[in-house]
């Protein structure tokens, strides 16, 4: 019977994604519930003295598939890689962080591992020896409760959701042949060009700040910024803004942008369609600033301000910054 | 160019959505059916490379009846014909069953290049179109805002974290669409007269030989959980507002 609780770990330029604990720490959680290890799958080149930090959050074995081929990740390498090990150690649960990766790679081995796949999970339980899976449908306006039948069950964890928990466990190494086979390798990187303005990616992100068409042009973006920069947090901004050119569309939240869920959400200027809402409610805290009191966004307010966000915003960031000295 | 779009039928982002109280689903009365927003880009983009390469394109679509206005919508963008995949046995089928029965639609069809939206913003999974890519044996770049074909050669743009990575593969392959990639255009009126003619193939599952199976399935459905009303500051002075704001993100919140 298959058993194990796993979680694939992500690397980019050398380090760990700060996902890559975060699902560590879930696994270790589910596997003391059931009585079983924590097992990592860790693909990359030159990785293999990595695997011990892997220990720290619970991690009791990694293995490891260390060749060049899986620098950088490519859909193909790491879904080989991955799907080899797991068809040959048969684990019950297998876990990945529902970042741009994580959700491309699991997605892949549905396919590999004829299995079921729960995306952007917010909660995990164990029901009858099983995953239950808890995921936001139509970007938040409900949830759903995953149940699997086929193994492993797996479920891609969302970003600064599950808390990461120190735990030590040995996080012993043990290599394997991922088989790559050149002929099936039909991906290639090209090009990764990085974003040098120490943006934070908003998925990520556990302040974010947000503005839409209340911000009248790019020109006043900066206002959002300088508050973000006090406050550690991203900016984002309503489709509104978006579509007006205004900002990237890599900025947009809300159900045709990305959901995002930080400890604190900041709307200036933004309406609260529906549309916008479906984004950003599962948000711990929301603040808006609008001058408009019958805007929507105040009925899932925590905290509302009425009045110009123009004079507002920046006694904000003033007092944002007196705070945090 | 044998080009074939994958579009599935959505309730509009309009819709406010209504969890059934025995928690086995949604209502779905009152809901109006669109096309899922990320699959417009897939057909968008399509479409260009048809004007651009000569060929044609085919939709696809699993769905119940409904979903034929779906497959007619693509039709009136400028879609030559579609296969629309009906069954009851597919419906609110899990991503392999669905990527199966796209996959087996395809099959045997002449086909360059295959697009889906990045994720269906009903379920949110963002897996069908990698599972098909790999059901096919096509290699698949997901997410994607940019792409350019010459040849057989495939370039394609997508965001990662804090990057913009550019990926080259080969045709045959799936794409899957991210905004960003195009503007999607209206169906003309012209369009959807023609729409009307054009021929779309109705099949159930038997006629595919394909077998619903379910690996995850939502076994319960649940509302959001409700949030406690909030706190307007009052006031006239923004500057005593944003302080009392900061001082109570600080310390009633916590998150700063
Ligand atoms: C298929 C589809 C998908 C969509 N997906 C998304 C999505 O993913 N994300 C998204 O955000 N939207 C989405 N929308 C759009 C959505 O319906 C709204 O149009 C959009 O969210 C409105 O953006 P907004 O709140 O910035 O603008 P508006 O609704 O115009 O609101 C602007 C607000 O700013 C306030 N304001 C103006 N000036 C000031 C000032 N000086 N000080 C303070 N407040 C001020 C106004 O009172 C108003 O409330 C989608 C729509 C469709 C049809
Ligand atoms: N029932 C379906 N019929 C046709 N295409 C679908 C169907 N379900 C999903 N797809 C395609 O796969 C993409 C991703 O869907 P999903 O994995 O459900 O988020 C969609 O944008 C569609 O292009």
């Amino acid at each position: 019977m298959a058993k194990g609780v796993w979680i694939v770990a992500e690397v980019r330029d050398g380090a760990y994604r700060k996902v890559s604990f975060e699902i560590a720490s879930a696994a270790r959680k589910l596997a003391d519930e059931l009585g079983e290890e924590v097992c990592a799958v860790l693909c990359g080149s030159g990785v293999e003295a990595k695997a011990a930090e892997l220990g720290k959050y619970g991690v009791d074995k990694v293995y490891v598939a260390d060749n060049a081929a899986l620098e950088p990740y490519t859909t193909d390498a790491h879904a080989a890689a991955v799907a080899k090990i797991v068809k040959e150690k048969q684990p019950a649960i297998l876990l990945m962080g529902a970042s741009v990766q994580g959700k491309d790679l699991s997605a892949r081995l549905v396919g590999k591992l004829a299995t079921g796949l729960a995306t952007d999970c917010t909660a995990l339980k164990i029901e009858g020896g099983k995953l239950v899976a808890v995921r936001p449908l139509y970007a938040g306006k409900c949830f759903g409760e995953v149940a699997f039948e086929t193994s492993p069950a797996m479920a891609t964890l969302r970003p600064n959701v599950f808390p990461i928990v120190e735990n030590a466990k040995a996080g012993a190494a043990e290599k394997f042949d991922p088989a790559l086979d050149a002929a099936q390798l039909k991906t290639k990187v090209a090009e990764i060009a990085k974003d040098t303005s120490g943006k934070i990616e908003l998925t990520e992100a556990n302040v974010i700040v947000s503005g839409g068409r209340g911000m009248k042009g790019p020109e006043n973006f900066p206002l959002l910024e300088e508050l973000a920069k006090v406050l550690g947090a991203a900016v984002g901004a309503s489709r509104a803004a978006v579509d007006a050119g205004w900002r990237p569309s890599t900025d947009q939240v809300g159900q045709t942008g990305k959901t995002v869920s930080p400890n604190l959400y900041i709307a200036c200027g933004i309406s609260g369609a529906i549309q916008h809402l479906a984004g950003m409610s599962s948000s711990k805290f929301i603040v808006a600033v609008n001058k408009d009191p019958e805007a929507p966004i105040f009925q899932r307010a925590d905290y509302g301000i009425i009045d110009d966000l123009f004079k507002v915003v920046p006694e904000m960031t003033a007092a944002a910054k007196k705070l945090m000295a | 160019m044998n080009i074939i779009a994958c579009v599935k039928q959505v309730p509009d982002t309009e819709t406010l959505i209504k969890v059934k109280p025995d928690g086995s689903g949604i209502v779905e009365d009152g809901i109006k059916w669109v096309m899922n927003p990320y699959d417009e880009f897939g057909v968008e983009e399509a479409l260009k490379l048809k004007e651009k390469l000569g060929g044609d394109v085919t939709i696809v679509s699993v769905g119940p009846a409904r979903a034929m206005e779906t497959i007619r919508t693509a039709l009136a963008m400028g879609a030559e014909k579609g296969i629309h995949i009906d069954d009851p046995s597919l419906n609110g089928a899990d991503a392999y069953t669905t990527a199966s029965a796209l996959a087996a639609a395809i099959k045997g069809l002449p086909c360059d290049i295959i697009f889906c939206g990045q994720r269906a913003i009903d379920g949110d999974a963002g897996q069908v179109g990698s599972v098909l890519a790999d059901m096919l044996g096509l290699p698949s770049v997901t997410l994607v805002t940019k792409l350019e074909i010459a040849g057989t050669a495939v370039k394609a743009q997508k965001a990662i974290e804090g990057a913009t990575v550019t990926i080259e593969t080969s045709l045959p392959c799936v794409i899957t669409a991210q905004k960003g990639l195009n503007e999607p255009r209206y169906a003309s009126l012209p369009g959807i007269m023609k729409a009307k003619k054009k021929p779309v193939d109705v099949k159930n599952a038997a006629a595919i030989g394909v077998t619903a199976t379910v690996k995850a399935k939502v076994a319960k459905t649940v509302p959001p959980p409700a949030r406690p009303p909030g706190k307007i500051l009052q006031g006239d002075d923004p500057a005593l507002k944003a302080q009392e704001l900061m001082k109570l993100l600080r310390e009633e919140a916590k998150v700063i």
